[in-house]
């Protein structure tokens, strides 16, 4: 408990999309291990403040990983070393007393930097907007309990909706593929009664989105499912792609 | 410092709630019946500003644009799938009776109104339990993964304050799902055309033209351009200002800016004293720290609470001497259990905050700090194995591990009381329209249902319940005039005006140029917020706080740091002018703090209590929502206030003994 490391950041500085960028290196003492890593980039800018500097853009926001907005590669893996987790509840414990870390954007072309480390995610929601959901309007629903839903796939639709749509998933993968999120939200939906209905239909229009905005091939590395923070299987993307053969069969 | 009496000035203007006439289960449905509505060829031509896109924005932006409104969504994260609603941890109650436990509509109206101990208007709860079952359906429908049990049907669990099973969750992520089931629905809208997004701006001003709200101001986030956006009507669902207290359980954008901005254009704000502290947080651990994380209310249905019986162990825990794990059963102290044989550790949330500040302060608390309780879960994982708690809690546990570096499987958790939740806001009527026209407040930023203390898994069911099923409807009535108005121009003076407000503002505190960064300033508040209008609040406490408050206020505008420029991404202005505000929520805060001379639900006034420690309400003269209306800069806001008429349940003292 309470005890305390001195880390060197070597961080990404990048004053606009169309700006080059380049690391900047910062000496950081005293930090608590009992620190989440955001924690750290506060002080950090805490620190740069008082020397009259501008801090570093890096989006957040509910520091308890859920919201999905932290981003940050951290010594070269999405939301850092740490397993299972985000930047947010990435702790100093990791790290090492004298360690250097270098912390970089989400490197992906879709996914253009904004400032520093902050990205444009908005290819995931147009992405969502062209499919990822049921259509219903709201009223004239039946009964929650009109259709009975087996545990077995209510338990495996929930755990493909936990996605946080962070973008760990096409920032690590070598193709840029944002397959895992769109797998993700096919096999939800697919797997319930609600969503079967438009499940091919909802594939294709997804697919054919994310294609449209520049994400790379799948070619089943599995650099996504190891990295994501929320353990999202690469099993939906095989549930995907069935989703998706079905839809090319209708043609 | 003399201290000065700090003296109210009350306006006795009646104020109108539009409480629909005749018997309590009929008033929705007789509204909806009498009620104006828009025809579709007219709806198009009708632009409805919605700000915020959490359960209440997201809900109401989709609910509308379906019904042909030409809808105008505003986010200040980088996706409306971010709104903090996603933090939500434990469910959402409805009034199913899928149990056959005995659960009504009228049984969640009475246990809502007791829950917020009768604060809140009979009307509006009423018409919160009626739709709360319509709210399960739709989100079952839009593919929401609520549990089930192996039947296939809809499970339930139990929350704080109710004797029945009416929570509907997905895993401990139940505010993550309901969410993004609201996001899908906009998303669909938005794919349309029906809806337009603006992602990262953050509203600044709101726009009135003769007495209506037109139009808002808000400042593109990356650009730091500052727009002007006109509508028919403004709605506002930008949350609670929680945040107010540096240290919360809320998001780091959470903030009460578009409240604030509301409040200064002439909507009441009320009862704004009225702030929940959620009992079961991870405890404040260093300086550092940015905020406090939640663990679910959930965890009190198989948790059990306690401190050491002596203070002795206590004190030997506090200094390592000892280990929870080192006492035995007849060592310690369930105290929510031995003060509430019929709750138990099921009591509402101000309740169980209190019990654990009570035992703190009386020397039994523990962890390093001393301000911490337990969370046990070995009685549950001895009856039910460690599999099913694991089934259960299992990303709440995960999440508790990382933080604190324990194992909660192994040893109890450590929790204690937080700022979580704000049941003031801007006041609103039944039709969930502000005390100006044409601008409507929803979800959190409202202060209509929750009274003086909210139940668990009440805050998900009142944002959706506004979002899907009251605003779309109640706006109607407020547009079905508006049909013959034209759009206009945002060149109008009234645009003009607020926009260079707005970057006098901005401009005033970049050129201050002080030595305190932004932080610094909000951290100095939020230690006043939390040590003097906190759990505990008393009459000599207050009078500090505001005096402390005005402090803080002047230091801020005289010697706060703002690095970088105005026309570009800048988050410590960003942060500096939310910081503004919460200053200002801050004294509003204290202010009614002080006024209200009784304790009730999360207000807790230390003069005011039952001889055994219980919040002692005074019904005769404070059986009133307290509405403070802005004066201008400089001047003492006027309390009005808004009679609450107990017609149809009588009130009593909360019992959750027996």
């Amino acid at each position: 408990m309470d005890k305390s490391i001195n880390v060197t950041l070597k961080v990404w500085r990048q004053a606009g999309p169309k700006v080059k960028g380049k690391f900047e290196t910062y000496k950081l003492d005293n930090v608590s291990t009992d620190s989440s890593f955001l924690e750290m980039m506060d002080v950090l800018n805490e620190q740069l403040i008082n020397e009259r500097k501008e801090p570093i853009a890096f989006d957040h926001d509910c520091r308890e990983g859920i919201c999905g907005m932290c981003s940050m590669y951290i010594n070269g893996h999405p939301h850092g070393p740490d397993g299972e987790i985000t930047t947010c509840q990435l702790h100093m414990r990791v790290f090492k007393n004298n360690e250097t870390i270098t912390i970089e954007p989400w490197r992906s072309a879709a996914f253009p930097v904004i400032k520093d480390l902050m990205v444009n995610r908005g290819a995931y929601d147009k992405i969502i907007q062209a499919g990822g959901f049921v259509n219903v309007n709201t009223g004239g629903v039946p009964d929650g309990n009109a259709i009975a839903i087996g545990k077995d796939i209510a338990d495996e639709a929930m755990d493909a909706a936990s996605c946080i749509g962070c973008g760990a998933c096409a920032a690590a993968c070598k193709n840029g593929s944002a397959m895992l999120f769109v797998a993700a939200k096919v096999s939800q939906l697919a797997l319930l009664p609600q969503g079967k209905v438009e499940g091919a239909a909802r594939a294709k229009a997804m697919v054919a989105k994310m294609d449209e905005l520049g994400f790379g091939n799948c070619t089943n590395t599995g650099a996504c499912e190891a990295e994501c923070p929320k353990n999202v299987s690469i099993s939906h993307i095989a549930r995907l792609n069935r989703e998706f053969l079905c839809a090319k069969f209708q043609d | 410092m003399a201290k000065k009496e700090e003296s109210t000035t009350v306006e006795t203007t009646k104020i109108d709630a539009k409480i629909p006439a005749g018997p309590l289960a009929e008033k929705w449905s007789n509204y909806k019946a009498h009620q104006k509505l828009v025809n579709p060829s007219n709806k198009r031509r009708l632009d409805i500003i919605v700000v915020g896109t959490g359960l209440a924005g997201a809900s109401a932006a989709a609910s509308m644009a379906e019904m042909g409104f030409n809808v105008l969504n505003f986010c200040i994260q980088d996706s409306p799938r971010r709104a903090h609603s996603i933090a939500a941890q434990g469910g959402i109650n409805a009034a199913k009776n899928y149990q056959n436990d005995g659960d009504s509509v009228y049984r969640l109206f009475y246990d809502t109104i007791k829950g917020g101990d009768y604060r809140a208007r009979e009307a509006n709860v009423y018409r919160l339990a009626e739709v709360s079952n319509g709210i399960i359906d739709q989100c079952v429908a839009q593919g929401v993964p609520f549990a089930r049990e192996y039947g296939g049907l809809l499970d339930n669990r139990s929350f704080g304050g109710a004797q029945v099973s009416r929570t509907f969750y997905a895993k401990g992520q139940t505010g993550q799902q309901l969410l993004l089931g609201a996001y899908s629905a906009l998303s669909r809208q938005v794919g349309k055309g029906a809806v337009k997004l603006y992602s990262r701006y953050e509203m600044l001003d709101v726009v009135v033209i003769d007495g209506r709200a037109r139009g808002i101001i808000a400042r593109n986030l990356v650009s730091g351009k500052i727009e002007r956006f006109f509508a028919h009507a403004v709605v506002v669902g930008s949350g609670g200002y929680g945040n107010a207290f540096f240290l919360s359980t809320n998001a780091m954008t959470s903030n009460a800016s578009a409240a604030i901005q509301m409040y200064k254009k002439g909507a009441y704000f009320a009862n704004p004293a009225y702030a929940q502290i959620h009992p079961t947080c991870i405890p404040v651990h260093g300086e550092f720290q940015s905020k406090l994380t939640l663990m679910s209310e959930s965890l009190r249905n198989d948790g059990r609470i306690w401190t050491p019986k002596s203070k002795e162990d206590a004190e030997a825990i506090r200094t390592g001497k000892k280990k929870a794990t080192d006492l035995s059963e007849d060592e310690r102290d369930y105290y929510l259990e031995r003060r509430y044989p019929a709750f138990g550790n099921l009591v509402p949330r101000d309740v169980a905050s209190r019990a654990a500040k009570e035992r703190c302060d009386a020397g039994y608390g523990v962890g390093n700090t001393g301000l911490a309780v337990y969370l046990d879960f070995s009685a549950a994982i001895k009856r039910l194995g460690e599999d099913v708690v694991r089934a259960r809690y299992g990303n709440l546990f995960q999440m508790y591990e990382k933080i604190v570096d324990e194992n909660p499987y192994n040893t109890p958790m450590m929790i204690y009381p937080a700022i979580h939740y704000t049941m003031g806001g801007v006041w609103v009527d039944y039709e969930l329209q502000t005390s100006v026209k044409g601008l409507f407040c929803i979800g959190e930023a409202n202060f209509s249902d929750h009274g003086a203390n909210r139940l668990g898994a009440s805050a998900l069911m009142q944002g959706l319940a506004d979002g899907y099923f009251v605003l779309p409807y109640t706006i109607q009535n407020y547009l079905a005039d508006q049909i013959q108005v034209p759009r206009m121009s945002t060149e109008l003076p009234e645009f003009v005006q607020a926009e260079k407000d707005v970057n006098d503002k901005i401009k005033k505190l970049l050129s201050i140029q002080g030595k305190k960064s932004v932080d610094s300033l909000h951290r100095e508040l939020g230690l006043i917020m939390w040590d003097f209008v906190g759990m505990g609040r008393n009459k000599a406490g207050l009078e500090i706080a505001l005096e402390k408050i005005k402090e803080v206020r002047k230091e801020f505008w005289s010697n706060v740091f703002i690095p970088g420029k105005d026309a570009d991404m800048n988050s410590e202005l960003e942060k500096a002018l939310r910081v503004a505000d919460f200053i200002e929520i801050g004294e509003l805060m204290a202010r009614d703090a002080l006024q209200r001379e009784e304790s009730c639900g999360g207000h807790f006034r230390e003069e005011y209590q039952t001889p055994e420690g219980e919040a002692l309400r005074n019904d005769e003269e404070f059986s009133f929502a307290s509405c403070w209306k802005f004066m201008g800069e400089g001047n003492e806001p006027v309390l009005l206030k808004e009679a609450l008429d107990y017609e149809f349940i009588h009130r009593q003292q909360r019992n959750y003994k027996a």
